[in-house]
């Protein structure tokens, strides 16, 4: 019997297979050995707002990529558990209530699914443009309450606090910033695998049939409102999470996190990280931190600029970041990664081209346009040119046609080279 | 009484106004299921233009040529944007014209900044059309009570009476039998499209002198269209008519009387608490109507949607 045991043992597949944990643990890994790599305090400021809106962006995901729910007020699940955790913490300083920071998210999350729950019951009972209007309608009302009820809200200065007056914990005050990281950096992990678990459970699977068919799910005997509902909830509960993150970290809310631009904003970066991959929306928010940090020190269109590219995103790659280099993994499959090699080295000169001088019209005309008088001279691209005189807006104009008739010669060649790697040959493995 | 009276037509202004871009975004959403989100944004860009235009060569003409490039920009971009993204389904369309909105809003920062456009109303309209009881009602704002109503009235005839109307309203609930009938579907799909965003930019215009030219009059008035249309029903025309009006009345009635919670709270027996700063209610003891009134259409929303799911006029539910 006990041979029987043993074997029967050894047969079953472990609890965690090695090859799904891996993942997991290089990018642990690698969140612990961040603060070495980059020790400067704008450093960890970025790395904790990056590490923030992933959770953000993966719980908004939950919504738009597993349950096919568009939210134009997401907002508000995170503002509202912010908030919450701003007076939670305020009644720690204040009233000694007896709270460990670490544990604060977790009261978030919750204050965050009491709300989703309250709001869901009756914003899902449709999907699609319906819900999308519902959420948007929900998520002013709450904005506009923001000003109204001053009690909670804090009116238009908000509501701040200080995280270092609970107990400590493990001799942690809290105060500096690298202890917010690996704070921030534990809960992260701690959310994204809990939200990974969940679309692997099969509420998360039936999840992906409502998205994809909600007449056929409901034939398979599942309510698809509820079904909306508790991927809600479990979206609101990880939004507070990501609020009480935000609280702990910038010690200060206001009614800029709960307005129409933060959800709007989280709806982008959702979008350009790929909402088909549970991956897509971290590599959305990394992409669009360091975008937004690194381009609006340079201009003062970026902004423009987010916005030409999130539009063209959503026209020719609707998969976003993440689908556009899940397309290459099929060549590389195949083995015929190389051919690509070429047309794409040859593709890349006219569209640098193309990119850089219709940066260029567009910088020059902004400054022709917005410069304080008697400011003519400019900075572009390490050049200094007059943006008064007809000539460097003219050059870059005939650049900008010039390489988009290349681009558009050049474009078959890519395509056929395109379809070459990815054609498999009759007989082959 | 007389305060009333001013208070009812200035309600029918904002309310025609509003009806003004709901009718074309209800159009538009009944033929290709989609919510045009930059509606607004179209109706900014007629506000911009016509400004620009009438810096240029008066008033008048803006307010013809302004809708007219906008309704051109409009088709353009429902052929050669939205209609690539139709494949993709109904979300992603959500989503372009979401994107939409955004970058309009970047493009009009970019070319005439942040500050607010010196936009006003002709000369030849600036005279009190009549007063009552001391109470000067502007000329303008009975002009734009006849573009309105004018607007609605031939939007209304084209699609009742007309041939072209009957193809469009068959090409709203049958387009494969319509296009097998040798009708150009996606032509009039395009055609509507234009047709609705230049009505927004005549909004637009006759908007512009009275609430303002700046890059922040989209999304002040996008948000509201939303919730009239889903208070209508998504889809009726009527619905959208009638909650605009209400929206109109609404906002400018809360606008106008000062009520006080604190009255109301005392009149039913409550005594108001010593030490405001102290007590928890204090949002509610100094709250006013005014203060109210921005959040009415969303409340009236949220209470349309829990008791009639399909909006006031919608026929199904949506």
């Amino acid at each position: 019997m006990s041979v029987d045991n043993q074997s029967l043992a050894q047969r079953r597949a472990p609890l965690v297979p090695i090859r799904s944990a891996l993942p997991w643990l290089i990018a642990s890994g690698f969140l612990l050995l961040l603060p070495q790599v980059f020790p400067s305090g704008a450093g960890l400021t970025i790395m904790n707002q990056m590490a923030i809106t992933i959770v953000f962006a993966l719980a908004y995901n939950m919504l738009l990529g597993q349950a096919g729910m568009l939210s134009f007020g997401h907002a508000v699940y995170m503002g509202l558990g912010g908030f919450f955790c701003m007076h939670l913490l305020n009644q720690v300083e204040y009233n000694d209530l007896y709270l460990p920071l670490p544990l604060l998210p977790l009261f978030g999350g919750l204050f965050g699914l009491f709300f989703a729950f309250l709001i869901g019951s009756f914003s899902t009972r449709r999907a699609g443009t319906v819900f999308a209007m519902i959420s948007l309608g929900v998520g002013e009302l709450i904005a506009a309450c923001s000003i109204i009820i001053v009690v909670f809200f804090g009116g238009e200065e908000g509501v701040s606090g200080d995280r270092t007056m609970g107990p400590e914990v493990l001799g942690f005050d809290f105060a500096s910033q690298l202890e917010v990281y690996y704070l921030t950096a534990i809960w992260l992990v701690v959310a994204a695998l809990g939200m990974y678990l969940f679309s692997r459970t099969p509420m998360g699977r039936i999840a992906n049939a409502v998205r994809d068919n909600e007449e056929r799910a409901e034939f398979l005997g599942y309510s698809q409102r509820y079904v909306r509902w508790i991927s809600f909830c479990a979206s609101g509960f990880f939004c507070g999470i990501a609020g009480a993150l935000f609280a702990i970290n910038f010690e200060i809310l206001t009614e800029e996190n709960l307005n129409l631009a933060t959800s709007g904003s989280i709806l982008l970066i959702t979008f350009l990280g790929g909402v088909g991959f549970f991956i897509g929306p971290v590599i959305g928010a990394v992409v669009f931190t360091l975008l937004q940090t690194v381009l609006s020190l340079y201009t003062e269109i970026w902004q423009l600029y987010l916005g030409i590219l999130f539009v063209l995103t959503v026209m020719f790659f609707p998969f976003g970041l993440t689908g556009l280099i899940a397309m290459h993994f099929r060549p590389w499959n195949l083995g015929k990664f190389g051919l690509l090699v070429r047309p794409y080295a040859v593709m890349a000169v006219p569209a640098l081209v193309f990119v850089s001088s219709a940066v260029a019209v567009m910088e020059i005309l902004f400054h022709a346009r917005h410069a304080s008088i008697g400011d003519e001279e400019m900075n572009l691209f390490g050049l200094t040119i007059n943006t008064h005189s007809q000539v460097p807006l003219l050059v870059a104009c005939v650049a900008v046609v010039v390489s988009f008739l290349v681009i558009k010669r050049l474009a078959p060649g890519l395509k056929e080279a395109w379809d070459e790697a990815n054609h498999q040959e009759r007989g082959a493995p | 009484m007389s305060l009333f009276i001013v208070n009812i037509l200035d309600g029918l202004v904002t309310g025609l106004l509003l009806f003004m871009l709901c009718s074309g975004l209800t159009l538009i959403f009944s033929m290709m299921g989609v919510l045009n989100f930059a509606h607004a944004s179209f109706y900014m860009l007629g506000a911009y233009f016509g400004y620009q235009i009438s810096t240029y060569v008066g008033f008048w003409p803006g307010l013809v040529l302004a809708p007219v490039i906008v309704g051109v920009i409009g088709a353009a971009i429902e052929r050669y944007g939205l209609r690539r993204v139709h494949q993709y389904g109904h979300v992603p369309e959500l989503i372009f014209t979401f994107g939409l909105a955004l970058l309009i809003e970047e493009v009009v920062q970019f070319f005439w900044g942040k500050s607010q456009m010196a936009f006003e109303a002709p000369e030849a309209l600036k005279f009190a059309a009549f007063s009552i009881a001391g109470n000067a009602f502007p000329a303008y704002k009975l002009f734009m009570i006849f573009i309105a109503i004018g607007v609605f009235l031939v939007l209304l005839y084209i699609l009742t009476k007309t041939r072209i109307g009957m193809i469009i309203q068959a090409a709203l609930s049958y387009p494969e039998t319509v296009q097998n009938l040798g009708h150009n579907v996606p032509l009039i799909f395009m055609g509507v499209f234009g047709v609705g965003t230049a009505m927004a930019a005549i909004a637009g215009v006759i908007a512009g002198p009275v609430l303002g030219t700046f890059p922040g009059m989209a999304v002040l008035l996008g948000s509201i269209v939303f919730v009239t249309i889903v208070i209508g029903g998504l889809g009726s025309l009527w619905g959208a008519l009638a909650a605009s009006l209400l929206i109109g009345w609404l906002q400018t009635f809360a606008a106008a009387y000062n009520l006080r919670m604190a009255d109301l709270l005392t009149a039913i027996g409550l005594s108001e608490p010593v030490d405001m700063a102290e007590s928890m209610l204090s949002d509610l003891w100094t709250l006013t109507l005014p203060q109210v009134g921005p959040i009415l259409p969303y409340l009236l929303m949220i209470i349309v949607l829990a008791l009639r799911p399909q909006g006031l006029f919608g026929k199904r539910e949506t």
